[in-house]
């Protein structure tokens, strides 16, 4: 089986290639070693753009196999960076806390300590209790299994509720939008218990490592998510082959013919939205700590909207597409809006690239969309040569009574 | 052959990344300016980068520092929070400025704290701010909680009488410990709890009907109402047409706001709001010769249409303490200026002398402006100096901290265990 | 206060006395150098003794100087010192003088300081005007001084007032003598029956200074009292433990009262247990033991045995001293019947008013549907319709909004603006629906997830193209006078006229699609091709066609909503993003291919949010999360919305 499944799927091989050479070159030439060819700050950048690849894949694996347009993955990413956070802050606070109280002339008792760590950390937003939801915060094996519990869980119980009144296509797009909206607006309120508007900040000084400098920190943490990456590669490449990944793509292409053929749709589709919400929320437990602060912003609907945008750029239905994706946009865009792309001198008008990014974005994803709908992944086709069957670049669910060429007069 | 185009754009990234630490060198000295230049807070934080330009280029017509030329290096954070940790490093190690100025939002400065602190980098924080913080690492140039909100308060309740008080801000940081010390201040002053009536909207809010019809009624009991309003941005628009449209005039409820400035008004139709307030350390309209040379030098430079408000006063004075101690230091190195930052004077726009305290707040005057129909505002009270307060007096939590960073050598120091609660920032 | 102003008035007096005799010709100028510093830097503090002494003064020259004083008017020379009433002329300032109003020719600017009372002293001196002014010919000035009366009432108005009522010619301001009277007479009049009669008669009346009066009437004290006394006008008996009074607040005020010793609390237990350390040990028990709070209060107990610190004050303490005492609130009004018949009215008032804010609440509700109901009408065909997912669809509300910007660049006049505004901003609209019909959303009818993600690639051009031609700063969009008012129905239930419109308006393209899409040719085509495109075109219908102009409806409609919305709200670039999701909301709330759907959508979802928002007033962010919950939920258990499509129309 394992062999086969190599060899059904030769990307694997050639991807966590890649990734491993990729990862030995940016630690060989980082500050580490003493090269310092690439930066911390661009280490760091780096590993954050590792975990956005890992989202993607699981969006790719989402959308392009199984054809549910989900615009609340990055929600999911973002509840895995507020348990880890959640964690981080409470765990720094509390070494602080302990060594400055040990100097009061009392020792103090354990609800003093946890009111010290309370003032501290919501003393910012004019709070010093701590809210039920931080329950498990003092413990590390508890907040992580938090960072898969909490976005499995309310993606379980969405999806469910969602899968089982049969809410699909653009519906399901809006109702996972709606659902971004919520969250991203109660985590705005103050009383919600997570800082509000500021967040979690200062994620990457780690409880305890103080002395470790950011150098080996930010590599580490690259590793991590290389590391994150490639078994989600993995996982995920083995989820899409194989009978289930057939069915999966079947249910993408006609939901209505598999549920004929007698297969249980909703627990394909509620299967698969729950394992890349957990893996999302993975991606952002490695993320945060390397950005340094989440805050909820993070999740507004725009970011899983962009999310979706990387995946169809890179192509979907491939899951380095999602990868190349993701790498490339969040990259590119970065260097344009970091003011560093050159100006563009019309003569009548200077091009400024922070302005004008934005518009180049969308009208070349309008144009990915309309002519090449294979993405970025499409030139793959090209050099290997392996014929694919032709679909018009046709996805999702055929409404016949909708096809254009039927209306010509 | 994607990993092929992968490495080669990553490849070219780091190399241009690289490129600056190679040429670091003594002179020019450098300045970071970190403001967002695109995005939601660029409208705000363009402006301060264009002063920093002027600042910086002032500077090098006079001989530059230190025998060198400056060297003002823009990044811009995109209103993006870890974007500005991400950029700061980059301006630390990268680059290696030797002073930062930067951050509007609370939140992106508790997003760059960390990364100043590890790096032992310098940042000059220009905006009215909630408070509660001192780091080693930042001057805080805006107002502290009791260099705008406590004096405004105190207006409301000397001079206009106010007895029953509507705390309407934007749900965020800056507004809600604001209102949080306003409100223990407030009942420390005799106002009852339930003679506060707070509220929250979203950033961005419109339907203001329900909430004015709210803040009348309040005046149901005979009590003359005020309203305190920390609502940010294009929400206060809303805000002041549907308080306009119920026919309040702010002779009935007058408003104080503390986020809405020249640069806010500027280019809006402000009929509806004369004779409301705001409060600030700086107003444009403030007559002296030292203003007047400001704003003549930032219309040549920027463009004659252009104003000047109070974070970019804020600026001013911290670049200007910034050389002065600098060139006392005979250096740029980061703890030798900031020692010399102690006890440096600058003086303000607006008359008087600011002052460099030990707990890395200015002390500056606070004036009480009223709108007016050109958008600029007529100064209708202004203080002599007040001492920037880290910690407030009126939250019990903060009311014991202190910060003196010159004889203590802290900026969390407990008064009553007398002990140094931590060295780094809380963020 | 009142030995205060005598104090004043006297040291006045003797100024004023010594000033005439310097400068017989100027009485009033002589008079404000003597307060030259209360005249230049007026503060509330400061106000009432000046203005006492301008009135002791009795000069003729006084409301004239006070009127211009309060309209900032007068100024002060820096060169010679004295103040001049001034206005701005050719070539500086042209002065004229405070006493005899002589022009005394021009000052420059540099030279003067104009004087500037803020609010709080504006007030005093519209008080200490009112005198001069209830019979002053000035219809204005008159109005002035009754709005003077009803900021600041005062017990020596009522009599000037009361003799002013008969001698007013305007009926309107006369009414408003006769209420303001009323007012004036429930708390000030000399008998108790007059005052009960006043009161009485304010029963029926909404407004807020009616129910002001009947509450200052009533104000209460908290007191605490072993036994209740008799000789008091005492308003209710607290129940220590109940909701007005909560047991902790029942005995802080015993502890205020010095009736009681304050509790002993965990840091009143940690300070006196520091402040007894020695040796390492508190009362023979080591510190290092200290670390729970049971410990602690042994040891504190252990501490107050040696008598070192006062014994332990515990919740039963509390508990025994609250029953040994009765808490109750007095009047400061010491008449029963006067408290009672206000306190009757009051309630009458307030049962009144309660229906008035369920009326107010219901017309806001209206309002904000109305609305999301325009925000997404032109959604409800392109979407509900046409089944076409328009992520841009924001946007084109965003290009309305600018287009009525722009036009009021260049015609200065409101409502002519406005009129060219709303048909060329469905013009503009239209033509970018259109144009993006043709490019794009024509090659993806049969991929529904895609035109979603290509039109939000334009949605995201087009906000970063405003963003560049219009900057990121909110521009105004004013709307003419006429809109800029309220419809006031009584003194609680009142709206502004700008939501009546939008109101107004939403009907009317409520009227216009179902007319068109029931009544017309357009309409009948536009149905059969969303139905059976083949079949349509069959019978000779051009899809193409139908769909470019349905589409290009739809998105003229945003453009009209936009304009609307810009005059309520304002306009932004990212003005479109805020609307987005909420009417993509509304259309499925309310049910897909159905004008009457998007109606009951957006009814139900504006009528949902003031609700919650009703129930949680201080935080109106938790309102809109709740809604979109609910909505997240509505649509689990009725995925196709209030109003299904039922049979073949349905589509599937």
């Amino acid at each position: 089986m394992n062999r086969s499944f190599i060899a059904r799927n030769p990307s694997v091989l050639w991807f966590l290639l890649a990734l491993s050479v990729f990862t030995i070159v940016v630690t060989v030439l980082s500050e580490v070693t003493g090269v310092g060819l690439i930066s911390t700050s661009f280490v760091k950048t780096l590993g954050k753009t590792l975990c956005l690849c890992l989202i993607a894949i699981a969006m790719d694996v989402v959308w392009g196999y199984c054809g549910i347009l989900s615009l609340g993955h990055f929600a999911f990413f973002g509840l895995g960076g507020y348990a880890i956070g959640m964690w981080l802050m409470y765990a720094r606070t509390e070494l602080i806390v302990v060594e400055s109280l040990a100097n009061a002339p009392l020792p103090p008792t354990d609800k003093e300590v946890v009111d010290a760590i309370a003032t501290q950390i919501f003393g910012v937003v004019g709070s010093s209790e701590f809210p039920l939801l931080w329950a498990f915060s003092h413990s590390l094996a508890l907040q992580l299994l938090m960072v898969v519990l909490v976005p499995g869980l309310l993606a379980l119980v969405f999806g469910w509720l969602a899968f089982r009144s049969r809410v699909t296509g653009v519906y399901l797009s809006i109702l996972t939008q709606a659902m971004t909206l919520a969250l991203s607006l109660y985590l705005f309120q103050n009383d919600s218990g997570l800082r509000g508007n500021n967040g979690l900040s200062g994620l990457q000084n780690l409880p305890g490592l103080d002395a470790v400098p950011q150098s080996v920190i930010s590599i580490a943490f690259f590793w991590a998510s290389a590391v994150a990456l490639g078994l989600g590669y993995v996982l995920f490449a083995w989820v899409v082959s194989g009978k289930m990944g057939s069915v999966i793509r079947a249910i993408r292409d006609n939901e209505s013919r598999v549920r004929f053929l007698g297969y249980h749709v909703e627990s394909y589709k509620l299967f698969v939205f729950t394992l890349t919400a957990i893996v999302a929320g993975i991606a952002g437990a490695l993320y945060y700590p390397q950005a340094g602060i989440i805050n909820p912003a993070e999740i507004a609907p725009i970011a899983s909207i962009y999310l979706a945008v990387w995946v169809a750029i890179g192509g979907r239905g491939r899951l380095y597409g999602a990868v190349i994706g993701a790498a490339f946009v969040s990259l590119l865009s970065s260097w344009f809006t970091g003011g560093s792309a050159p100006a563009i001198n019309l003569g009548f008008y200077t091009i400024n690239w922070t302005d004008w990014w934005l518009v180049l974005l969308g009208v070349s994803f309008v144009a990915v969309t309309l002519f090449f709908p294979k993405g970025i992944g499409g030139l793959f086709d090209l050099i290997v040569l392996k014929p694919v069957a032709d679909r018009q670049g046709d996805y999702g669910p055929d409404k016949g009574a909708w096809r254009k060429e039927e209306g010509e007069p | 052959m994607t990993h092929v185009t992968k490495f080669t754009s990553l490849a070219v990234a780091a190399l241009l990344a690289g490129a600056g630490a190679a040429s670091a060198q003594d002179c020019p000295i450098k300045v970071g300016v970190l403001h967002s230049l695109s995005g939601s807070m660029a409208i705000s934080e363009t402006t301060l980068k264009d002063v920093m330009l002027m600042l910086v280029e002032q500077q090098n017509a006079k001989g530059g520092l230190l025998g060198c030329q400056l060297e003002a290096v823009v990044v811009d954070p995109a209103s993006d929070w870890p974007l500005f940790a991400e950029k700061a490093r980059e301006l630390l190690t990268v680059n290696e400025v030797d002073v930062i100025f930067g951050n509007w939002t609370s939140v992106s400065r508790k997003s760059v704290l960390p990364v100043i602190e590890e790096l032992n980098g310098l940042l000059f924080y220009p905006v009215q701010y909630e408070g509660e913080e001192s780091s080693r690492n930042v001057f805080y140039t805006g107002a502290a909680p009791n260099q705008q909100a406590i004096p405004a308060t105190d207006y409301f309740l000397e001079e206009l009488g106010v007895e029953k008080f509507a705390l309407l801000g934007t749900d965020y940081v800056y507004p809600r410990t604001t209102n949080n010390i306003l409100e223990s201040y407030l009942i420390s002053k005799g106002i009852a709890k339930e003679d506060i009536f707070v509220n929250y909207t979203p950033f961005g809010h419109s339907d203001w009907a329900t909430i004015v019809a709210d803040v009348v009624a309040l005046g149901a009991d005979g009590k003359q109402v005020g309203v305190i309003s920390t609502i940010n941005g294009d929400a206060n628009i809303g805000f002041y047409k549907e308080l306009a449209a119920a026919g309040v005039s702010a002779e009935d409820i007058p408003v104080v706001a503390f986020s809405v400035g020249e640069e806010e008004l500027s280019g809006l139709d402000t009929s509806e709001l004369v004779g409301h307030l705001a409060a600030w350390n700086y107003f444009m309209s403030a007559d002296t010769p030292a203003n007047n040379e400001f704003i003549t030098a930032w219309k040549a430079f920027a463009g004659e249409n252009r104003v000047t408000n109070d974070p970019m006063e804020a600026h001013y004075i911290g670049f200007n303490m910034w050389v002065n101690a600098a060139t006392a230091a005979g250096t740029t190195d980061v703890d030798a200026v900031r020692t010399a930052m102690y006890g440096q004077e600058f003086p303000n726009l607006t008359g008087g002398t600011a002052v460099m305290l030990p707990n890395h707040h200015l002390a500056k005057p606070v004036l009480i402006g009223e709108i007016r129909a050109d958008g600029q505002f007529d100064i209708i009270s202004q203080t002599p100096e007040v001492d920037g307060d880290a910690w407030t007096d009126y939250l019990p939590d903060s009311a014991v901290l202190t910060s003196d960073w010159k004889d203590l050598g802290c900026g969390m120091y407990n008064t009553v265990t007398k002990t140094c609660v931590q060295l780094t920032s809380n963020y | 206060m009142i030995f205060r102003l005598i104090c004043c008035a006297l040291t006045l007096c003797l100024a004023l006395s010594a000033a005439r005799a310097q400068d017989g010709g100027a009485p009033l100028q002589a008079l404000l150098q003597a307060n030259a510093d209360a005249v230049a830097n007026p503060s509330r503090s400061t106000v009432d003794g000046l203005l006492a002494a301008l009135l002791e003064a009795d000069l003729p020259s006084v409301p004239l100087f006070l009127e211009r004083w309060r309209d900032r008017a007068v100024y002060l020379r820096a060169s010679d010192g004295l103040f001049y009433f001034a206005t701005q002329a050719e070539g500086g300032f042209a002065l004229t003088d405070v006493d005899t109003g002589a022009d005394l020719g021009r000052a420059d600017g540099t030279d003067l300081t104009e004087l500037r009372p803020n609010a709080g002293v504006r007030r005093a001196i519209g008080s200490a005007l009112v005198a001069f002014q209830l019979l002053d010919d000035d219809p204005v000035k008159r109005l002035a001084a009754l709005d003077a009366i009803a900021r600041s009432p005062a017990e020596d108005q009522l009599e000037p007032l009361r003799l002013s009522i008969d001698e007013e010619p305007d009926p309107a301001l006369q009414a408003r003598k006769i209420r303001l009277e009323r007012l004036l007479s429930a708390r000030f009049a000399a008998t108790a029956d007059e005052r009960i009669a006043a009161i009485e008669s304010l029963k029926g009346d909404l407004g807020v200074d009616a129910r002001a009066v009947l509450n200052l009437i009533l104000t209460t004290s908290p007191a605490v009292f072993t036994t209740l006394p008799t000789d008091r006008n005492i308003a209710a008996v607290l129940e220590p433990g109940s909701k007005a009074l909560s047991e902790a607040e029942a005995y802080a005020r015993l502890v205020e009262a010095d009736l009681s010793p304050p509790l002993t609390g965990v840091a009143t237990i940690r300070d006196a247990l520091i402040a007894a350390i020695a040796d390492g040990q508190v009362a023979g028990i080591p510190v290092s033991t200290l670390t729970t709070d049971a410990a602690r209060e042994a040891a504190y107990e252990a501490l107050a045995a040696t008598g070192a610190v006062p014994p332990l004050v515990t919740l039963e303490d509390q508990a025994a001293a609250l029953t040994a005492h009765q808490f109750v609130l007095i009047y400061a009004e010491s008449d029963p019947a006067i408290t009672a018949a206000a306190e009757e009215t009051l309630e009458a008032i307030l049962f009144n008013v309660g229906l008035n804010q369920t009326a107010d609440l219901t017309l806001d509700a209206l309002s904000l549907a109305s609305i999301y109901f325009l925000a997404a009408i032109g959604l409800a065909i392109t979407f509900g319709v046409m089944g076409v997912i328009n992520m841009a669809h924001g946007e084109f509300i965003m290009m309305g909004a600018y287009t009525g910007y722009v036009v009021q660049l260049f015609i200065p006049d409101y409502t002519l603006s406005l009129i060219v505004a709303l048909p060329l901003a469905f013009a503009v609209t239209f033509g970018a629906g259109v144009a993006m019909e043709r490019l794009v959303i024509r090659w993806l009818y049969h991929r529904p997830l895609e035109t979603l993600l290509a039109t939000f690639g334009i949605s995201i051009a087009l906000q970063q193209l405003a963003k560049n031609i219009f900057g990121t700063q909110a521009r105004p969009l004013t709307s003419p006078d006429w809109l800029s008012g309220t419809l006031t129905f009584n003194e609680v239930v009142s709206i502004s006229m700008i939501r009546v419109a939008i109101f107004v308006l939403a009907l009317l393209f409520l009227g216009l699609l179902i007319y068109i899409l029931k009544r017309t040719r357009l309409g009948l085509e536009v149905r059969a091709v969303t139905q059976n495109p083949g079949m349509a075109a069959s019978m000779g219908i051009n899809p193409d066609r139908i769909n470019m102009l349905t589409f290009g409806l739809g998105s003229g409609i945003a453009g009209i909503a936009g304009v609307a919305i810009g005059l309520y709200a304002k306009v932004t670039s990212e003005m479109g993003t805020e609307y987005i999701v909420q009417s993509f909301m509304t259309v499925v709330v309310g049910g897909v291919g159905n004008v009457w759907g998007t109606l009951a959508g957006a009814t139900l979802i504006g009528f949902l949010q003031k609700g919650i928002e009703f129930f949680n007033p201080s935080n109106t962010l938790a309102a809109q999360t709740y809604m979109i919950l609910f909505i997240i939920l509505f649509i689990q258990f009725r995925p196709k919305g209030i109003i299904a499509l039922k049979g073949r129309a349905a589509g599937d």
